[in-house]
């Protein structure tokens, strides 16, 4: 299934640049395994040392958080889209 | 989603509202003219008391769209001065105002634009002793700050007091916008349940922010403040919306209230103020690191090898567009290309990696270090301290 990962600001860095790349995936986790395997220095900016996903860093498909749906085992479809929405806290200097 | 609801009962509510002015009538006649504001609408905005945390990029449009609008009583809290590299979008001061504390020279500047309202003025960092005290006031909050210890202060804050806290956030391009706090709806804690490590995530200082950025973010934030008031509409609460400047696109996203939340969840843990500074894992004044053991040369030790004639060979971890700013001359690698240009340094030579600050270069060295590069030295304050202690020829950015 190809799905589009939007990729946020503080994080195109480590992905060549790129707000959004294609990759093909069954279930969230797939998606971003896809993801850190094509950019190897997003996996630390992503998960933790124990392999979790971070928490200051959410993923959604389409509109809805995974922490609601089933984590990172969430099935994707075709055409769906995946964001990742790490916290910023800019804003006053 | 919540609609057609007005704020939370404040300490002005019940109270007979105040009549306006004949100046006041002609001053808001765009407002008064528009049925869902009206006079009903006005006279709450007049009886409205707002707080405003930071009075920068997001304070700027704020203070002003809050006061133009006729909003009776407006806080604010800040520390900061005015310095020139405000003014890129700070469009609350000018030139004039730089080395003013800027609590001062907004609170000059929103009083010449209405100067029937009131504003208070806290020259304070808002801290966990003094949070409640400032807040209780007020009606709504409304988070303009720039760091992650204080956001969840604000939070914390404004849950505990249940005032609602009207969100706006920035990087770059892009910016998050809700309404936390809100009766029923979720908080801050239940979007981020904790903040990221110290370093991981670059502030604007370090990552650098479109001027107009702030001014479109902290105008939508005063639009659902003003809203909120008024109670009419469609509030962000439970919605999160993104903001991409570059894409010229906005996005929502589902926000839903976590019932595993510490602060406003079913089981509360957290009925107090914290230490915010410990747990956004910062300690003392001392500025966040989380790499200690890399080998560091200091500028003026690099000076005087380099005078000596050793063979040094510089790394820049900066992006090509720091590079057109100054450089020393270094071998450009981006530290996100460094993974797959490694084969371009020859490890058997000396190396010293530098970037703007000396943070990016010490993941450089740090990354290199694990590839088996032996002979390589983080520049220690990046290029600004290069300007400071060597040449300040070198432009600081």
């Amino acid at each position: 299934m190809a799905v589009k990962v939007i990729i946020p600001t503080p994080l195109r860095a480590y992905a060549d640049k790129q707000a959004s790349v294609e990759v093909q995936a069954k279930t969230v986790a797939e998606a971003l395994s896809a993801l850190t395997g094509k950019f190897e220095q997003l996996r630390k900016h992503l998960y933790s040392d124990d392999g979790r996903l971070r928490s200051f860093v959410n993923v959604y498909v389409n509109d809805e958080d995974i922490r609601y749906l089933q984590k990172d085992q969430t099935s994707v479809h075709e055409g769906d889209t995946i964001s990742i929405v790490p916290s910023i806290a800019g804003g006053a200097r | 989603m919540v609609t057609k609801t007005g704020i939370p009962a404040g300490p002005a509510a019940g109270k007979p509202a105040a009549a306006l002015s004949k100046e006041e009538v002609l001053r808001y006649s765009r407002h008064l003219i528009m049925p869902e504001v009206g006079m009903e609408g006005q006279l709450k905005l007049k009886q409205a008391k707002v707080l405003c945390v930071g009075t920068g990029g997001l304070g700027a449009p704020l203070g002003l769209y809050l006061t133009a609008a006729g909003v009776g009583r407006i806080g604010l809290v800040d520390f900061d001065v005015v310095d020139s590299t405000n003014l890129q979008r700070q469009v609350l001061f000018g030139n004039s105002d730089v080395g003013r504390p800027k609590i001062e020279a907004a609170a000059a500047r929103l009083r010449d634009l209405n100067p029937d309202i009131q504003i208070d003025t806290f020259e304070a960092h808002l801290s966990s002793e003094n949070a409640l005290d400032i807040l209780k006031d007020y009606d709504i909050v409304v988070d303009g700050t720039d760091n992650f210890p204080t956001r969840y202060l604000v939070n914390d804050a404004c849950v505990l007091l249940g005032k609602p806290n009207v969100y706006g956030s920035i990087f770059r391009f892009e910016g998050q916008i809700t309404v936390f706090g809100y009766p029923g709806g979720p908080c801050y804690r239940c979007l981020y349940p904790e903040p990221p490590p110290p370093g991981l995530v670059p502030s604007c200082a370090e990552g650098g922010v479109l001027g107009v950025l702030p001014g479109i973010v902290g105008t939508i934030q005063a639009a659902e403040t003003l809203k909120l008031i008024i109670g009419k509409g469609d509030h962000l609460v439970g919605r999160l919306l993104l903001f991409d400047a570059l894409g010229m696109k906005f996005r929502e996203l589902k926000l839903r209230k976590n019932p595993e939340c510490p602060v406003c969840g079913e089981h509360r843990t957290l009925t107090k103020l914290i230490d915010y500074a410990e747990f956004c894992g910062i300690r003392g004044e001392e500025a966040p690191t989380i790499v200690t053991n890399i080998p560091e040369i200091t500028p003026r030790e690099l000076k005087s090898r380099l005078d000596r004639g050793d063979d040094l060979y510089i790394l820049d971890v900066r992006e090509t567009h720091e590079y057109q700013i100054c450089n020393l001359q270094g071998h450009l690698i981006p530290l996100g290309e460094l993974s797959r240009r490694v084969n371009e340094l020859d490890s058997s030579r000396e190396i010293v990696a530098h970037c703007r600050s000396g943070k990016r270069s010490a993941d450089a060295v740090e990354f290199l270090r694990k590839a088996g590069f032996r002979k390589i030295w983080n520049l220690k304050g990046g290029i600004l301290a290069w300007s400071d202690e060597v040449d300040p020829a070198v432009p600081k950015y």
